[in-house]
Order: C-alpha cells, then structure tokens, then sequence
C-alpha cells in the first residue's frame, strides 16, 4: 500500500549469496567506528584546553545519540523492511531502560539520602521490602536478561495477537499507541514500583565502578559502539538474507505474499521481536549514561519522535536512521540551547518536509543524486 | 403583677414613641410578640428552683429573644430594676429591655442578676434549646449537634417543634440526626423502633454508622441495643440506606458515563468522518479541538469588551466561529500537505503530527504556556439535585445534549444531502466513486473541513469542561483514537455506541480500580477487542482484499 516510495528489491535471486556490504561500504564503517571510537581516548588523554581535547560533554552528547541511533536501527527493521510502524517503540526503550535500572538502583546500596537498603522512593513509600519482581536485580546478569526478556516477550505476546488477527497498517500503528500510553499511565503510578514519575535517578556505581567517573563513562561509550555497529551489521544480515526478502515482501503486497502460501504471522513476528529486544538493549544503554529513567520516555512523543530519526535518515536503508538520529538530535541539542522556542516549529516542519519531499529520507536523496551524476558521466 | 406587668407594657409602648429608632436593628423582626414579664421576673428570684423554672422555660420558647436573653444571663449582664423589669445590658451605659429587645438608657438603679453554677449549666442547655430558633441556620445546626451529644430525652418536644418550623433542609437534617438519637435513647423499645425507621426514611448517608452499630455486634459478641425488634428495624434501615447509596452511585456513573462518552464522541466524530474517507488519520485532530477552545476564549474577551451585557451568551455565538476557524484551517490542510499523501496513510500519520506540533507551539507563542480562563456562562453554572446526594450539573447537562445535536446534524448531512451521499461513496469505494462521476478532490476537502469543524465545536464543549491550555489536544488524543479504531469506519452508529460505551465503561470502572487503572482496564480492553474485531464493532461486510 505504501510501496510506491519505496525502492524496488533486487530481483529474486534467492541462491546468490551477497557479501553483506561492498567493500567501500565496510571501509567508510570502520573508518567511522574507528574515528567516533578514539573520541574518549582523545577526552581522557589530553587535559582540558588542549586542542585535541574533547569534552566530556560531546562525548556524552555522542553516546546518548548512539543509543538513539540504535533504537532507530531497531525501528527501521520493522518500518522499513516490513511495513509495520510502531509507535510505541519509546515503551520497549523504557522497559530495557527500567530494567537495567533496576540494577543500578540496587547498586546505590546504602548511599541513598535514607541510608537504606531500599531505594529511596520505597523507603518514602513507606515500604519494607523489594517487591516480587525486584527480585534478583542486584545481579547484573540477571538484569541484563530482563533487558532483552521483558521488551521482547512483551512484543512476542502483543505482536502474535495483533499480527494473528492481521491487525496493520494504521490500526496496528495506534493500537501500539495505546499500549504505550497505557504502559506510561501504570508506570507513573507510584504503586507501580518504579519510582512514579521521578523514576530511577542518582545512580552511583555500575559492576563496582563510579558511574560518574570519565574512564566509566568512556567504556558505556565504547559498549554503545560496538552495539551499535555489531546490531548494524545483524541488521544488514536479517535483511539481506532469504527471511529479509520475505519481509520486504510482506511490505510491499502482504495479501499476494499470502495468496502465494507464505504465513507472514511467523516473519513478522520474528522481525517485531528482534526489534523490540534491540531497541530494550538501546535503553539499557542509554539509562546509565544520562544517569535517569522516567515514563517520559514512554509518552506518545517520545516514540513518534523515533520515527521521524528513521524517515529522515531513510527508511529502509538501516543506515539511514543512524544518520537521522544523530541528525534530528544534533538540530534539537543545537536549538534548544539556541532557539528553544522555535524547536517544535522545526521539529514539525521536518515532519511535514520528509513525509511530502524526502520520502526516502537523506540516503535516498543521496543516492538519487548520485544516480544522477552517474548518468550525466 | 398582672398591674405590674400592663404598666411595664405601658411603659415599654411610651419609649417606643419616645425614641425615635431601636437601637437593636440587628435582626427587628422577632421581637414582634416579646416574652412574658413575669417568667423574667423570675430569673430574679430568691429561689434558685424558682429561677431554674424559668431558665427551660425561657429555653423551649421559639422566641429567639429568649436566646439573648439566656445568654445575658451567663454571662452576667441582665440586669433588674427595682420595680421587677429586667433589662439586658449593652454596654455603654446602654441596655435592651429583656422582654421586647427594645433599647434604652441602663437605669442607675438596675442591679446585676448574680448566677451560680448550677444556674449557668441550666443556661448551657436551655440555650441549645432556644438556639434552635435563632435567625442564623449556622447557629440552629448546631444547636441542634449540642442536644444530639447532650442526650436529654426530655428535650425530645422541644426538637419536635422545631423540626416543624425549620425549613432548612441541612438543618432539618441535623435536628432529625438529634431527635433520632435522643429517641434511640428511650427505654421504651416503640420509641427506638420508630426513631430507627425515621433514620432510614431520610436515605441519608450520614446516619449509617450511627444505624450500623445498632444492627451489628459489638466486637465482645453483645449487641449495643437489647431489643431484637430494634436491631431488626435498623438492619433494614441500613439496608435501605445501601440501597439509596447504590442507586445514587449508579446513577451517578451513569450520568459522568455519559457526559465522558459525549466529550469522547465530540472529540472523536470529526476524526472517524476523516479517517472513514480517506484512510488518514489525523494527528492534528486534537490541536483542532485546541484551536476550537482558543477560539472560545478569544470570543469571550471580544464580547466582555464589546458587549459586556451579553457575556452570558457568548458561548453561541463561540460555535459557529469555531467550527469556520477550524473547518478552514483543516481545509487549508488538506489542499496544502495532506492532498499530496494519499495512498500513503502512515506518512500521514506522520506529517499531520508535524502540524499538530506546529499549531501547539504557534498557540504556546502567541497565547503564552499558561492556561487560558474560560468562564461558564451563569447559565452554565450550578446544576439540578435528581435525587439525595446527586447532582447533575448544567454544563455537562449542556454538553450531552450539545453532543446529540452534533451527531443529530452530522447524521442528517451524511444521509440527507448531496454531500453526504458522495461521501459515504467514497468512503465506501474511493475508485468506483471517482468513476462515475463524484468529485473525490473537491469531497475531500469538504470532508476534511467538515471533520475539523467538527473538532472546533468540541473544542468550544470542553472549553466549558476543563482548563484551556496549548496542552488541550493531546489529553484526547489517545481516547478519540480508541473510539475511532472501536466503532470502525463508515459508520456514524459505531462511533456514537463506541464512544458512550467507552465512557460508561471508563467510569463504571472508576470506583473499583481507581481512574488511572481504570483507564489503563479500557485500553487493554480495547486491544483484545480489535483481536476479535480488527475493522472495529460495526464493520461492513464485503469480499474485498487490500
């Protein structure tokens, strides 16, 4: 239905194995990995005022936006490839968020304002002991199994419903609306166990080491790298494999990939999953460096807002919404210190701007232009 | 004394004409038929069962002279003359004569009443009584409260008097609790009975703690009222007071189900027309309702400033403002972004929620962040008691029946104009439309108008409801898409039945869950729903594949 804007599959060659990227391709990825790798070595080796200093602030800035750039990745999976646009990505974020928070909320151990072994939101609940599902997150194993589990098993359950009574197109987009804004109501209750609308905050170690410390916060950075970059080239194998061609199908014409014998129940909820698994790991590693979780990051914004990084970028294009996350962040960072009241006029006419002139996004201009040049040689 | 108490009359009818305004103005009426001289006399007298005669005496007159005079008495400033008259002192070598109020000059001769203790808690008590007449409701409440903790059965006439005159219903109530409770008190079981049947009869909630423990056991196992009949009559007053509080709570809920369910199918009927044509769902539907509330405001201050006698009804003249703001705004819309979209609903999606960004902030410049105040017209204000202890408001009264209008008019163009028909031709099968004949582009954007017109009456409604803010839109934003995907397309009834059952549900929930529970109840409710019924409760059968 919204084919047309999207550029045609190579054709059917389903015995021809691909390498993953050409050979540029791998050279500029690791070029880029190498240069936004050696960033903290450049904070943490030269003293501030040198001019290859960096500061610690971009760096932070960088790793935050990474973890953004990963949720999108995350979302293009779906939205580009199968044609399903979720707008509740923000919820599985949170839920990797929380989860690893969790831990991190255990690891204050008794360096809260209460001196408690509670975190200090329970101890002015008034509560005596860690509820039922609080349990065993002082291991960080364990959370970081909660990390992947609970998105994922969350978008196993909904996706199977949802998919199995072929719920798409825009009802699917909303009902994922509704989950989300549901998910942010229970979470800002303060009954709910998870700090109410303050949420986790005041983080002080992580395996031991001070969360604040620049050599901490350089190793959460160089996680955030190779996640990213590992996740990318995942991606790039899901959707380049037999599997990534079936979805693209499903995108394109789902009822004729079902008239043809093809189930797509199984396809996309396999693709739904993974991405919501990506996007948890994406929060896990964005909580600890910008050192807070609260459920405004399930709210409706939130989650529309990570689609716009991927229509930006280009959908469908896996690269593409890095570059749109870190792109759309980048004008944000710059014009909330700027022009903060002019922020949502921009924000929207990016909206507006991408959906009516940048259906492919930057990278489908790109090509288009490079296309052009390659025909006027 | 008779020829005492004629002279005094005499005497008092001489100053009347003498002096020229009483001073007591406070509250002249009363004083009408003035208290009788001889029981004042004997306030003074030498034998205090005398003078404890008349203190209840002077405490069950309905007079409310009495009253003054009784408190004087505490405290110490009624005087007697020499030849029997009583006077109350008002300072300033001023006083009131005691029987009739009227003022005058305080005699040198006037000696103090001296009053001992026993004398004062007699006052106490026959003050409560005389209380009960006085002039201010305030003062009668709780004159009656003072008898109810007192527990004097013999003030039970006293009470029956008064409950004959008293008009105010909360007093009335209070002297009832009194009375009930004095009665509860007698060791003649007829009289508990009869005063546990009057405490059910008045449906009230407050007297069932006082009715439960009546019926209930102690924790020891002993029942606080000895007599079988008793417990029986009060369990059957307090089931009949659960009852009254059942009812009142289902009618309540059923009222706030349905003024919800009317805000919803407001909110939600513009945005179900344009999503049942074209296949859009449109983001900046609640910034509409937002623009359609400003546009409220804006008409308010336009008539405090140019008509400040009319203000009352600027509500009126608010609807059809906002419905050509809005329906041109969402018309500008269509031609300008949302006509290049079609076939592509989830750019759409995205493009309209860029809009509705813009029109938040354009509002949050040019209105500033702060909530805007819309008044209620007066008209507006207040409500109607259905029953006791429920309340319907005029406003959401107002806007229930506004909703029906609404759906009423759009149901009539939909199915009786020549719009109407091309829309739900389109709506039904776009190509084949355009195939014959029907101007698709130009039925679009009517629609779409329509659909945002729509929005700006709601908008106008829940001006009235809640605070106007840039914030507005976004409140319903979740909710009217819950109708939209419940009720289906194409449809008017599905919208209509979702948004009303969304309503009922959404409050009937209330009291058990709590709102946000019950909130987070509907919407889980609403995704398993669309698992059975993915196209919505009203879904039109056909053979077609997307």
């Amino acid at each position: 239905m919204s084919g047309a804007a999207i550029p045609a599959g190579r054709p059917l060659d389903a015995y021809a194995r691909k390498p993953l990227f050409s050979p540029a391709m791998w050279t500029g990825l690791s070029a880029a990995v190498v240069v936004l790798g050696s960033l903290p070595l450049l904070n943490l080796a030269f003293p501030a005022g040198h001019p290859l200093h960096v500061s610690a602030y971009a760096v932070a800035l960088l790793g935050k936006f990474m973890c953004y750039a990963l949720a999108a990745l995350a979302l293009d999976l779906v939205w580009g490839y199968a044609g399903i646009l979720s707008l509740g990505h923000g919820l599985f974020f949170a839920l990797g968020g929380y989860a690893h928070g969790m831990y991190l909320m255990r690891a204050i151990g008794r360096d809260g304002a209460y001196g408690s072994d509670l975190p200090d939101f329970m101890v002015f609940l008034d509560w005596k002991a860690y509820p039922w599902y609080w349990s065993f997150t002082e291991h960080f194993w364990y959370a970081m199994l909660l990390v992947v589990a609970v998105p994922g098993a969350l978008a196993f359950v909904f996706g199977y419903f949802a998919f199995r009574s072929r719920i798409k197109g825009v009802y699917f987009s909303i009902i994922t609306q509704a989950l989300t804004f549901a998910a942010m109501l229970l979470f800002f209750r303060n009954d709910t166990g998870f700090g109410g609308n303050n949420g986790f905050t005041d983080f002080k170690r992580i395996l031991g080491f001070d969360i604040t410390a620049p050599e901490t916060r350089a190793a959460l950075y160089w996680v955030t790298l190779a996640a990213l970059a590992g996740f990318l080239v995942a991606a790039r194998a899901v959707t380049q494999s037999k599997l990534g061609r079936v979805l693209t199908a499903i995108r394109d014409s789902e009822s004729r990939l079902r008239f043809i014998g093809y189930e797509p129940l199984g396809f996309k909820l396999f693709v739904w999953t993974l991405s919501a698994m990506m996007c948890g790991i994406a929060g896990a590693l964005y909580v600890p460096q910008v050192g807070i979780i609260n459920p405004g990051e399930m709210s409706t914004e939130t989650s529309i807002e990570m689609v716009i990084w991927v229509a930006t970028g280009g959908r469908g294009t896996l690269l593409g919404p890095i570059i749109g996350a870190g792109a759309v962040n980048g004008l944000k960072t710059w014009f909330t210190s700027v022009f903060p009241e002019f922020w949502l006029y921009a924000l929207g006419l990016i909206f507006v701007l991408t959906t009516l002139f940048l259906p492919q996004g930057m990278v489908g201009l790109a090509r288009r232009l490079a296309a052009r040049r390659g025909e006027q040689a | 004394m008779r020829i005492a108490a004629i002279a005094l009359i005499l005497r008092v009818l001489a100053l009347a004409l003498a002096l020229p305004a009483p001073a007591l103005a406070a509250d002249p009426a009363p004083a009408a038929q003035g208290l009788d001289a001889t029981l004042l006399a004997r306030l003074a007298d030498t034998e205090t069962d005398t003078r404890l005669g008349a203190i209840s005496a002077l405490g069950e007159s309905a007079d409310p002279q009495a009253a003054r005079v009784l408190q004087a008495l505490g405290d110490s400033r009624l005087r007697a003359t020499a030849d029997g008259r009583m006077l109350v002192d008002t300072g300033d070598g001023r006083a009131a004569d005691a029987a009739t109020g009227r003022a005058m000059d305080l005699p040198r001769n006037a000696e103090p009443v001296i009053v001992n203790n026993r004398l004062r808690r007699a006052i106490a008590g026959a003050l409560a009584g005389s209380q009960l007449f006085a002039a201010d409701p305030a003062v009668r409440r709780a004159a009656a409260q003072r008898l109810a903790r007192e527990g004097d059965a013999g003030r039970l006439p006293l009470i029956g008097r008064a409950l004959d005159a008293e008009r105010d219903e909360s007093v009335r109530a209070s002297l009832q609790v009194a009375q009930a409770s004095l009665e509860l008190k007698s060791d003649r079981p007829q009289v508990r009975r009869h005063a546990v049947e009057l405490l059910g009869r008045t449906d009230n909630a407050a007297f069932r703690p006082m009715l439960a423990a009546l019926a209930l056991p102690r924790p020891d196992g002993a029942y606080a009222e000895p007599d079988a009949g008793v417990r029986e009559a009060a369990a059957a007053a307090v089931r009949r007071i659960d009852r009254h509080l059942a009812t009142v709570e289902w009618m309540g809920n059923l009222f706030y189900g349905l003024s919800l369910g009317s805000i919803l199918l407001l909110a939600a009927l513009g945005l179900a027309i344009t999503f049942g044509l074209m296949g859009v769902i449109n983001m900046a539907h609640g910034e509409l309702l937002m623009i359609g509330a400003y546009v409220a405001y804006l008409v308010q201050l336009a008539f405090r400033r140019m008509f400040p006698a009319w203000t009352d009804w600027y509500v009126i003249a608010a609807l059809p403002a906002a419905f050509l703001v809005a329906a041109a705004l969402g018309m500008a819309l269509e031609r300008t972004i949302i006509r290049w979209l079609y076939g592509r609903p989830l750019e759409t999606l995205l493009a309209t929620w860029g809009i509705s960004l813009m029109l938040m902030q354009g509002v949050r410049s040019l209105f500033g962040a702060q909530n805007v105040e819309v008044a209620n017209p007066s008209w507006m204000s207040g409500g109607f008691a259905v029953m006791n202890g429920l309340v319907l408001t005029y406003n959401r009264v107002a806007i229930i029946v506004f909703a029906l209008l609404v759906v009423f008019f759009v149901w009539l163009l939909l199915n009786h104009t020549r719009l109407g028909l091309f829309v739900r031709a389109i709506t039904q099968n776009r190509r084949m439309a355009d195939c014959v004949g029907v101007p698709t582009g130009r039925v679009d954007m009517l629609a779409f108008g329509l659909g945002s017109g729509i929005a700006g009456l709601a908008g106008v409604a829940l001006s009235q409801l809640g605070n106007v803010g840039p914030d507005l839109g976004r409140a319903y934003l979740v909710d009217s898409f819950m109708v939209v995907v419940l009720g289906g397309v194409g449809q008017l009834a599905g919208t209509v039945v979702a948004a009303l059952g969304l309503g009922g549900i959404n409050k009937f929930l209330e009291p058990y869950a709590g709102a946000v529970m019950a909130k987070i109840t509907v919407l889980v409710l609403i995704i398993l729903f669309v698992q059975k019924r993915p196209q919505g409760l009203f879904a039109p059968r056909g053979r077609s594949a997307e």
